[in-house]
C-alpha cells in the first residue's frame, strides 16, 4: 500500500506547466478569425451622456463595429444582477438600480464603459477608440460614503435619491444599550477600513465566440466560478438558454475575489461575437483593471466595546457606512452585512452585539468581496477594540483575550453563527511562545538604544468559511445555492479523472484534491487528474471564494468517492464470491472480512468496464459517480497572529521584524500548500495595513490608477513568516477541514496596526500606515 | 501606441540629423521611460530614432581624476563596473538603486539625463559630483544642465554622448523610495572633493537642486551633525499623495545626514 | 508600415514583419505564440514579461520589438532541457512551492536565473532586492525567496 497522501507535503502537479510556460490563461487563447475589443471608458466620475458620435471610429482602418448603450438597449440586454437581496431595517428590499453593460444616458464612475470598438487588430481598436466622440455634461460627484449620505449630496440613482442602498442591522440593540449604560469602561474607535484594489497579476480577460452551427456561444474568461458566470449571464442578462453557452475558465492568474463577478466586458464580447459572427477578445490593461475591477473594503466605522472592571467584555456596538460604489456588483450587498456583522463576536463570549450598516452608492468603481470579504473588516473592529481596551485598562493584551475566550462548543454567538468547534487558547499560547513575548521588553529596550521604536501586536481572528448552507444563505437573501458538485470518473485501466465545481487559480486543487482521491483509492497521485473550470465538462459548480473549496468542493468529491467505493464493494463481493456485507475497503484494497482474500481497486474497476464476470443482474457496468454536497454549517477557521515591528522615528518607516502565525484550519491535506496560502494572505493583509490605498480625488478621478501610485507589497516589504498550525477538526464534514485561503488577509491588518500603535504610543492610526502617516503621528504624539 | 516611423542610425551624425528635424522626432536610448509613455499614448512621436546601434556611445573610461561614461551605458554596467566602484563607489551604488534589475539592464545614463524626471536618481549624482555633460555640440556643466521639470539645456537635435564625472574624495547617495513606483521621494547625493562640498537633492522638488545651506555647513565640517540641524524649506517642494512638501523637506535633512554618515564609512 | 526584425529565440532564428510600434512582448506572444511570457501591467513594474536578452533579464513590455534586432532571446519555453528536464531554478521553484497561480512565475524564474549567475550563494536580503522588479500577489514572496536561494546554489553546483 502507498504511503498516506492526506497530510503529505507533495509538490504540485500543476507546477510543471506553469514553470515551462505551458499554462493556458485566457489571453493565451487565440481563436481563428478572432477580433479585438477596446472599451471607451468615461473620463468623468459623474456625467450625463448628451451624445455619442462614433462615425469617425467606424470608418477607421480595420474597424468592424462600434457599439454603445443604445445598441445594448435595442438588443434588450439586461443589466448586471446582484446575487444577494438584503432586506433593510424596515423590511424593505435594498435599492437595486440598473447596472447596464454599456452606459445608458449617464455615467456614474470614472472608467465606466461607454462604448466598445471591435477591430481586426488590437492597435486598430485602440486607434479607433480615440475617435469615438462622447459629449458629456459633467455633474458633481461624490466618492466618500459619509459625504454621500449628507443632505444635498449629488444623487447617483433615481431609485435611491439619498444614495442609500439599505440600512441593515443585526443584534439586540436595547440589550446592547443597557449593557453599555452599566459598563465600567467603554473603549471607542472611529476608523476607515481602507479601500483596496485586488490586483491579481493576471488582468481580467474574455474571449467570446458564437457558432451558427448550433446557435451556441463559448466564452473563455478569467473567472473563479464559470458556472455562476454562465448562470447570471444567460438567465439575467442575455436571456439565453443555459445549455447554449459554454464558459471556460482555464488557468486563471489569481483572483482574490475580483474574478468572482459577472462583468460587463464578459457580456459585451459574448453578445458582440454573434453580431459579428467572429470571436471577440478583450484583455484588460492594468490601468483598466484599476478602474473597473471590483474594489474591496471601504468601511467607515464607529466601534465601541463595553467592559467590566476586570476586562470582561459586556457588549459591542458597531455602526458602519459601507461604500458599495456606483452600482451593485454581484455579491456587493452581502459583504458588509452577512459576511461582516456575523463575525463581530470574534473568539469571545461578548454576550450582546449590535451592528448597523448603511450601504452607500458613490461615484466610484463597484466594491465587492476581496480576500476575506467582510471578515477582515470585522476582525479589524474586534481586534483593534480589544487591544485598545487592554491598553486603556492596563491589562496584558494576551491576558484580556484569554479572559474572554469561548471555551465551550458548540457556541451560539449573539450574531447568528453557531461555532462548532475551536481551541483559541491553543493557537494563542503557541503564538505567544513562538514570538518570545516574554523577551519583548528587552528587545524594545535594545531598539530604543539604537533610536528605534519597537512594538508588538496581536490579532486573534475567526472567520466563517465553507460557504454555505444553502438554506441558511437563502433565508438571508442569497439568490443562489451554495453547494458544490464533484464527479469521479474511473477509467477502465484504473486511472481517474475528477471533475470539480471548485476552481483553482493558484490554490493548488489539482494537487490537494488529487491527494484526497488517490489516498482513498490507493492510487499513485499521478493516476488522478483534476479537471475544473469548464462548464462543458463539469456537471455544475458554484466556484471558489470564501475559503470554501476543500470544505465544500472537497466534500462533494468525498461523497462521490463514497459512491465509488460502495459500488466497488458490490463488484468485489461478486469477484470474491463473498457477501457484500463482508467486504471491507481500505485505500485501494477490497478484502473479505477475516480472510486474506482481496481484490485491488484496479481489478475492480477493470471488471466494471470489461464486465465478463460481473453481477449484471444487480449492477450497471462502469464506474463513474457524482455527488452534490450542501454543507450543514459554516466552518470556523481561527488563529492567533503576533507581529513585532520596529519604527524609524526619523522617517516613519515601519519594518516588520517578526511575524508569527498559528492557525487552526482543522485537518490539513497538504501542509506545503496551506503554508503558502497563509503566506500570501499575510502579505495581502500587510499590504492593506502598510502600503495599499485606493484613492479617488474629490472629483472622482482615481489617483492611484497604476502600480506607480498603488503599492502592492514587494519582496522587500515583507519578512519571512513563521507559521504553524493547531488542529481541531471541523465536526460536520468528513475530511474535518475548514479552509485556509483568506486567514492571513483577515488577521494581519489588526495585528500589524496593533504593533505599530504600540511602538509609537498612539491610540489609533489610519491604514495604510505609510511612512508619512506614521511620521506625522509621531510628530503629533510629541506635540501632545 | 500611436504609429511612428522607426530609424536606426549607425552613427551620431545621422542620429542628430534626424533628431534636428523637430520635437516630434524622439531619440530612443534604453526606452525605459519613452516606451512606457508611448504605450500609454502620453507621448506620440512621429519618428523614433533608436540609438542602440551606435557602438561608440557606450563604455566606461577611468583616469585618475575622472570617470567618463558613455551616454548609452546601461545602469547595470555602471553598477557593476570595477572602475566606477573603485573611483566613485557612490555612483555605482546609485546606479544599483535605479528602478529594478531588469530596468537597469536596459536603461541608460544619457536617457535618464535627457528625460530629467524630477524623481530620477542620476541627476543627483551628476549635479552632486559637478559632472560635465558632453554632447555632440558642446560640454555642459551640471549646474547649467538641469533647467526644470523634464527640462534640460539640450537643444533640438543635440545628443548627449558621454558624461565626465570628477572623482571626489568621498561621496554617498541616500534614497528614500516611493513605496509604489520606487522612484525617489527624496534622494540626496553628497560629495566632498578638493573643490568643496556639493549636496544635490532629487525627488523633493520639480527638478534636482543643490542644497547650499548644507554645502556650507559641511564645508565647515564634513560630519552628519553639521547637516542634522539644517532645515530645508518646504515651499516649492513637491506634494502628492505619497509625501507632502513638509514631509519631503524633513526627509531632505534626514537623507542628507545619512548620506554623510555613509560617505564617512 | 511594416519593418523586419530578426533575432534568435530559444536558439532558433526568427525573422518577422511587424509594425514599428510592436512591443517585443507582443511579437513573442502574438506572432511567435510563445505565451509563457505574460503581461501583467502597463507601467513596467510587474515583471511578468521578463525575458532573457543577450544573457540579461529585461522587460519585454518596455521594449520595441525592433530593439531586439540581432539579439539572442530566451523565453520561459527555452529554459528547461530539450528532453523536458527542468532547469535547476525551475526545479527549486517546484520543490519550495515558489508559485501559486503561475502568472508571475515565468518572469520570476528568468530574472532569478540571471540574478543567480552572478550570485551563487545569495542572502535572503540579496534575493528580496533582486525581486524589486517582479510582483507576485499570491505567495507573499516567502517561498519564492526560498526557491531562489536554493536554485542559485543548485545552479552553482551544476556548473
Amino acid at each position: 500500500m502507498n504511503a498516506p497522501l492526506i497530510g503529505a507535503r507533495i509538490p504540485r502537479k500543476e507546477d510543471y506547466r506553469f514553470l515551462t510556460g505551458a499554462g493556458r490563461y485566457t489571453d493565451d487563447v487565440t481563436l481563428p478569425h478572432q477580433t479585438h475589443a477596446v472599451f471607451v471608458r468615461s473620463p468623468h466620475a459623474h456625467a450625463k451622456i448628451k451624445s455619442i458620435n462614433s462615425s469617425r471610429a467606424k470608418s477607421a482602418p480595420g474597424v468592424l463595429a462600434v457599439y454603445t448603450g443604445d445598441d445594448i438597449a435595442a438588443a434588450k440586454l439586461g443589466g448586471l444582477p446582484c446575487g444577494w437581496l438584503i432586506t433593510d431595517v424596515n423590511g424593505q428590499p435594498m435599492k437595486e438600480p440598473p447596472y447596464p453593460v454599456l452606459a445608458q444616458g449617464k455615467v456614474r464612475f470614472s472608467g465606466e464603459r461607454v462604448a466598445v470598438v471591435v477591430a481586426e487588430t488590437l492597435d486598430q481598436a485602440h486607434d479607433a477608440a480615440e475617435l469615438v466622440e462622447v459629449n458629456y455634461e459633467v455633474l458633481p460627484a461624490v466618492v466618500d460614503a459619509v459625504k454621500a449620505l449628507a443632505k444635498g449630496a449629488p444623487a447617483l440613482h433615481e431609485v435611491a435619491p439619498d444614495n442609500t442602498c439599505y440600512v441593515w442591522a443585526l443584534g439586540d440593540k436595547s440589550a446592547v444599550d443597557a449593557a453599555f449604560a452599566k459598563a465600567a469602561h467603554v473603549t471607542k474607535l472611529e476608523f476607515v477600513n481602507n479601500r483596496l484594489i485586488p490586483n491579481a497579476i493576471e488582468p481580467r480577460a474574455a474571449n467570446g465566440s458564437y457558432s451558427r452551427a448550433d446557435d451556441s456561444y463559448t466564452l473563455y474568461v478569467a473567472s473563479q466560478n464559470p458556472h455562476v458566470e454562465r448562470l447570471l449571464m444567460t438567465a439575467f442578462v442575455m436571456g439565453l438558454p443555459e445549455h447554449k453557452v459554454r464558459v471556460v475558465a482555464g488557468d486563471v492568474g489569481g483572483g482574490f475575489g475580483s474574478k468572482i463577478y459577472l462583468y460587463a466586458e464578459d457580456v459585451v464580447v459574448t453578445w458582440a461575437s454573434k453580431q459579428l459572427n467572429r470571436p471577440v477578445k478583450w484583455t484588460a490593461d492594468r490601468s483598466e483593471s484599476y478602474l473597473s475591477d471590483a474594489h474591496g473594503r471601504d468601511h467607515t466605522t464607529t466601534a465601541e466595546l463595553a467592559l467590566d472592571k476586570d476586562g470582561k467584555f459586556l457588549a459591542m456596538r458597531v455602526k458602519t457606512a459601507a461604500n458599495v460604489g456606483a452600482y451593485l456588483s454581484t455579491f456587493a450587498s452581502c459583504v458588509p452585512t452577512i459576511l461582516y456583522a456575523t463575525l463581530l463576536a470574534g473568539q469571545y463570549t461578548t454576550p450582546v452585539i449590535h451592528c448597523e450598516v448603511t450601504a452607500v452608492f458613490t461615484n466610484t468603481s463597484p466594491v465587492d468581496a476581496y480576500r476575506g470579504a467582510g471578515r477582515p473588516e470585522a476582525t479589524y473592529v474586534v481586534e483593534r477594540l480589544v487591544e485598545t481596551a487592554a491598553r486603556e485598562l492596563k491589562i496584558d493584551a494576551a491576558e484580556i483575550r484569554r479572559r474572554n475566550f469561548i471555551r465551550s462548543f458548540p457556541y451560539q454567538t449573539p450574531v447568528a453563527l453557531l461555532y462548532d468547534t475551536g481551541n483559541y487558547d491553543a493557537t494563542l499560547d503557541a503564538a505567544t511562545k513562538m514570538a518570545d513575548v516574554a523577551g519583548f521588553a528587552a528587545r524594545k529596550a535594545e531598539a530604543a538604544k539604537r533610536g528605534k521604536l519597537r512594538g508588538l501586536g496581536y490579532a486573534c481572528y475567526i472567520e466563517a468559511c465553507g460557504i454555505a448552507p444553502s438554506a441558511v444563505a437563502g433565508s438571508l437573501g442569497a439568490r443562489a445555492g451554495l453547494f458544490e458538485a464533484g464527479e469521479i470518473r474511473v477509467h477502465p485501466t484504473g486511472s481517474v479523472t475528477v471533475f470539480t465545481g471548485s476552481h483553482s487559480h493558484g490554490q493548488g486543487h489539482e494537487t490537494s484534491f488529487a491527494q484526497v482521491v488517490a489516498d482513498r483509492l490507493g492510487l499513485p497521485i499521478d493516476s488522478v487528474d483534476i479537471v475544473h473550470g469548464d462548464t462543458s465538462k463539469i456537471l455544475f459548480g458554484m466556484g471558489t471564494y470564501g475559503s470554501r473549496s476543500i470544505a465544500v468542493g472537497g466534500t462533494a468529491i468525498v461523497k462521490a468517492l463514497d459512491k465509488i467505493v460502495a459500488k466497488g464493494k458490490k463488484i468485489a463481493a461478486h469477484l470474491l464470491e463473498a457477501a457484500e456485507a463482508d467486504i471491507e475497503y481500505d485505500r485501494g484494497v477490497f478484502t473479505v472480512k477475516g480472510t486474506d482474500k482481496k481484490k485491488m481497486f484496479g481489478e475492480v474497476s477493470f471488471a466494471a468496464y470489461v464486465p465478463h464476470n460481473y453481477p449484471h443482474d444487480k449492477l450497471e457496468p462502469g464506474l463513474n459517480e457524482n455527488a452534490f454536497y450542501d454543507p450543514t454549517n459554516f466552518t470556523f477557521p481561527a488563529g492567533s497572529y503576533v507581529c513585532e515591528v520596529e519604527v524609524d522615528p526619523e522617517t516613519g518607516v515601519v519594518r516588520i521584524e517578526r511575524w508569527i502565525a498559528v492557525d487552526d484550519f482543522g485537518k490539513i491535506i497538504n501542509p506545503m500548500i496551506v503554508d503558502g496560502q497563509v503566506h500570501g494572505g499575510l502579505a495581502q493583509g500587510i499590504g492593506q495595513a502598510l502600503t495599499e490605498n485606493c484613492h479617488y480625488d474629490a472629483s472622482g478621478q482615481l489617483v492611484t490608477g497604476s502600480f506607480m501610485d498603488y503599492s502592492i507589497p514587494r519582496a522587500t516589504d515583507v519578512p519571512m513568516f513563521e507559521v504553524d498550525t493547531r488542529e481541531t477538526p471541523c465536526t460536520h464534514n468528513p475530511l474535518g477541514v475548514k479552509g485556509c485561503g483568506e486567514a492571513g488577509a483577515i488577521g494581519a491588518p489588526a495585528a500589524l496596526m496593533n504593533a505599530i500603535t504600540d511602538a509609537i504610543g498612539a491610540k489609533d492610526l489610519p491604514m495604510p500606515a505609510t511612512p508619512q502617516t506614521v511620521w506625522r503621528a509621531i510628530q503629533n504624539e510629541k506635540a501632545a | 501606441m500611436h504609429p511612428f516611423i522607426y530609424h536606426r542610425p549607425a552613427n551620431v551624425n545621422d542620429a542628430v540629423t534626424l533628431a534636428a528635424k523637430g520635437p516630434d522626432h524622439k531619440l530612443l536610448a534604453g526606452g525605459q521611460s519613452l516606451v512606457q509613455a508611448m504605450k500609454l499614448r502620453l507621448s506620440s512621436p512621429s519618428d523614433v530614432i533608436d540609438l542602440g546601434s551606435i557602438k561608440d556611445l557606450s563604455g566606461i573610461k577611468a583616469s585618475g581624476s575622472e570617470v567618463t561614461i558613455g551616454a548609452m551605458t546601461r545602469h547595470a554596467e555602471v553598477e557593476k563596473s570595477p572602475e566606477v566602484r573603485k573611483a566613485i563607489p557612490a555612483l555605482a551604488a546609485l546606479a544599483g538603486q535605479i528602478g529594478d534589475r531588469q530596468v537597469r539592464a536596459m536603461g541608460t545614463l544619457g536617457g535618464a539625463l535627457a528625460n530629467n524626471d524630477p524623481a530620477a536618481d542620476y541627476p543627483a549624482a551628476v549635479l552632486g559630483l559637478g559632472a560635465t555633460i558632453v554632447t555632440n555640440k558642446r560640454r555642459i556643466p551640471a549646474d547649467e544642465f538641469f533647467k526644470g521639470l523634464f527640462e534640460t539645456a539640450l537643444a533640438q537635435g543635440e545628443l548627449i554622448t558621454s558624461v565626465v564625472f570628477p572623482v571626489p574624495k568621498r561621496a554617498a547617495y541616500t534614497k528614500f523610495k516611493n513605496q509604489a513606483s520606487r522612484f525617489a521621494i527624496v534622494g540626496v547625493f553628497v560629495a566632498e572633493s578638493s573643490s568643496g562640498v556639493r549636496v544635490a537633492v532629487t525627488g523633493a522638488g520639480p527638478c534636482v537642486f543643490r542644497q547650499k545651506d548644507m554645502e556650507k555647513a559641511l564645508a565647515a565640517k564634513f560630519s552628519p551633525e553639521s547637516v542634522a540641524g539644517v532645515k530645508q524649506a518646504a515651499s516649492g517642494l513637491n506634494s502628492d499623495l505619497h509625501a507632502g512638501a513638509e514631509y519631503r523637506a524633513h526627509l531632505v535633512t534626514v537623507m542628507a545626514k545619512r548620506a554623510v554618515e555613509n560617505a564617512l564609512k | 508600415m511594416a519593418v523586419r526584425v530578426s533575432f534568435k529565440v530559444n536558439g532558433k532564428s526568427v525573422s518577422s514583419e511587424v509594425e514599428e510600434r510592436t512591443l517585443l512582448v507582443s511579437l513573442i506572444r502574438d506572432t511567435l505564440r510563445l505565451t509563457g511570457t505574460h503581461v501583467g501591467c502597463d507601467t513596467a513594474q510587474c515583471g511578468a514579461c521578463t525575458v532573457m536578452m543577450n544573457g540579461r533579464a529585461v522587460k519585454s513590455c518596455s521594449m520595441l520589438a525592433m530593439q531586439a534586432e540581432g539579439a539572442e532571446i530566451t523565453t520561459i519555453e527555452g529554459v528547461a532541457k530539450p528532453d523536458g528536464t527542468l532547469h535547476p531554478m525551475q526545479a527549486a521553484f517546484k520543490e519550495h512551492h515558489g508559485l501559486q497561480c503561475g502568472f508571475c512565475t515565468p518572469g520570476m524564474v528568468i530574472n532569478a536565473i540571471d540574478f543567480a549567475k552572478g550570485n551563487p550563494n545569495p542572502t535572503e536580503q540579496d534575493v528580496r532586492e533582486a525581486l524589486e522588479g517582479n510582483l507576485c500577489r499570491c505567495t507573499g514572496y516567502h517561498n519564492i525567496v526560498k526557491s531562489i536561494m536554493a536554485g542559485a546554489k543548485a545552479m552553482a553546483a551544476a556548473k
